[in-house]
């Protein structure tokens, strides 16, 4: 995994309370990792801050997966 | 009892009577204020009697770059931002009829949309602190209506509904958001009655008086406090029994 793959992980794990085994790529937040709404929010909130980026709306809307995250993260960062 | 040591609150209209004693019931409780405001020079003074832990933001809430500067200017004059107060509000008042659209919409700008700008815009950080406290200083006329109102009245129920949507949206994170709803109350603006029409008004009042700014200030404090953690969506009513709801 990479540098940011692992920091995007380990944010979600200490946030959502879940397994570290569970956050794999393709897993939903709020499907498989048990998020609610207001979840997601925060966890934008906290890859901004992690990574020094700003996340859109528009694109907070599209990243459902912990892969999604990544992968805009990489792009933007 | 309702401590407020270590917390920092932001007061909006904190140079009109209400707003002024809010501020100086949150100081006395033990907050870092924020003063905000239009005119500079009330502020200045509030904060000159408050003494230390007090700061002049002055904003025109009619301006929404101004809006959306503050809770920055004042998170950092404080150094946290754990207490918001919407209390800032302006009437434009005359009949339907003859209401202008500019007259609406000042008073919806300033009463209702900077009010919701202003609670976006503090909640990042109250969120990531898992506490927070707002609250709306509403009005008896946004439940019961007021002829020559109807701006300042749907501005002060849009922003019942609007607090009572966000304090389901933020609960589960510690920060609770409530409404006073003041009756008619001793200021600048119920100085200009004349006597019969204050008379007349206390025949509807079952406490036979107005309110004072303290009394608002005290129901502020208590929602601002700790031990109001369990209330949110609510309007607490100081209007001497005026309007039972």
């Amino acid at each position: 995994m990479s540098d940011i793959a692992d920091r995007v992980k380990k944010i979600v794990v200490e946030h959502l309370g879940v397994e570290e085994d569970k956050v794999t790529e393709s897993a939903s937040f709020i499907d498989d990792l048990g998020a609610d709404s207001l979840d997601t929010v925060e966890l934008v909130m906290a890859f901004e801050e992690e990574f020094g980026i700003e996340i859109p709306d528009d694109a907070a809307e599209n990243i459902q997966t912990v892969g999604d995250a990544v992968k805009f993260i990489s792009e933007a960062a | 009892m309702f401590d407020l040591k270590g917390k920092c609150a932001l007061v909006t209209g904190a140079s009109g009577g209400i707003g002024a004693e809010i501020a100086r019931a949150l100081h006395a409780g033990g907050a870092v204020v924020a003063l905000s405001g239009t005119r500079v020079e009330p502020l200045e003074a509030l904060a000159a009697e408050l003494g230390e832990g007090a700061h002049v933001c002055p904003a025109n809430l009619g301006d929404p770059a101004s809006v959306e500067a503050l809770p920055k200017a004042a998170l950092e004059a404080m150094g946290g931002l754990d207490i918001l107060v919407n209390n800032a509000g302006i009437t434009r008042d005359g009949l339907l009829m003859r209401m202008s659209d500019e007259d609406w919409q000042s008073v919806i700008d300033v009463n209702l949309t900077s009010a919701v700008r202003l609670m976006r815009g503090v909640l990042r950080g109250m969120m990531k602190a898992r506490w927070g406290r707002i609250i709306n200083i509403t009005s008896i006329v946004g439940q019961s209506g007021n002829p020559g109102q109807v701006n300042y009245a749907a501005a002060k129920a849009g922003l019942v509904g609007a607090s009572k949507s966000l304090a389901q949206e933020v609960a589960s994170r510690g920060i609770t958001v409530n409404c006073v709803a003041p009756g008619f109350i001793q200021t600048a603006m119920t100085d200009k009655l004349n006597d019969d029409q204050k008379a007349a008004l206390l025949t509807q009042i079952p406490t036979g008086r107005m309110g004072t700014p303290e009394e608002i200030a005290a129901a502020v404090r208590y929602l601002a406090s700790p031990e109001a953690g369990y209330v949110t969506g609510s309007v607490l009513h100081v209007n001497g029994g005026m309007t039972m709801v």
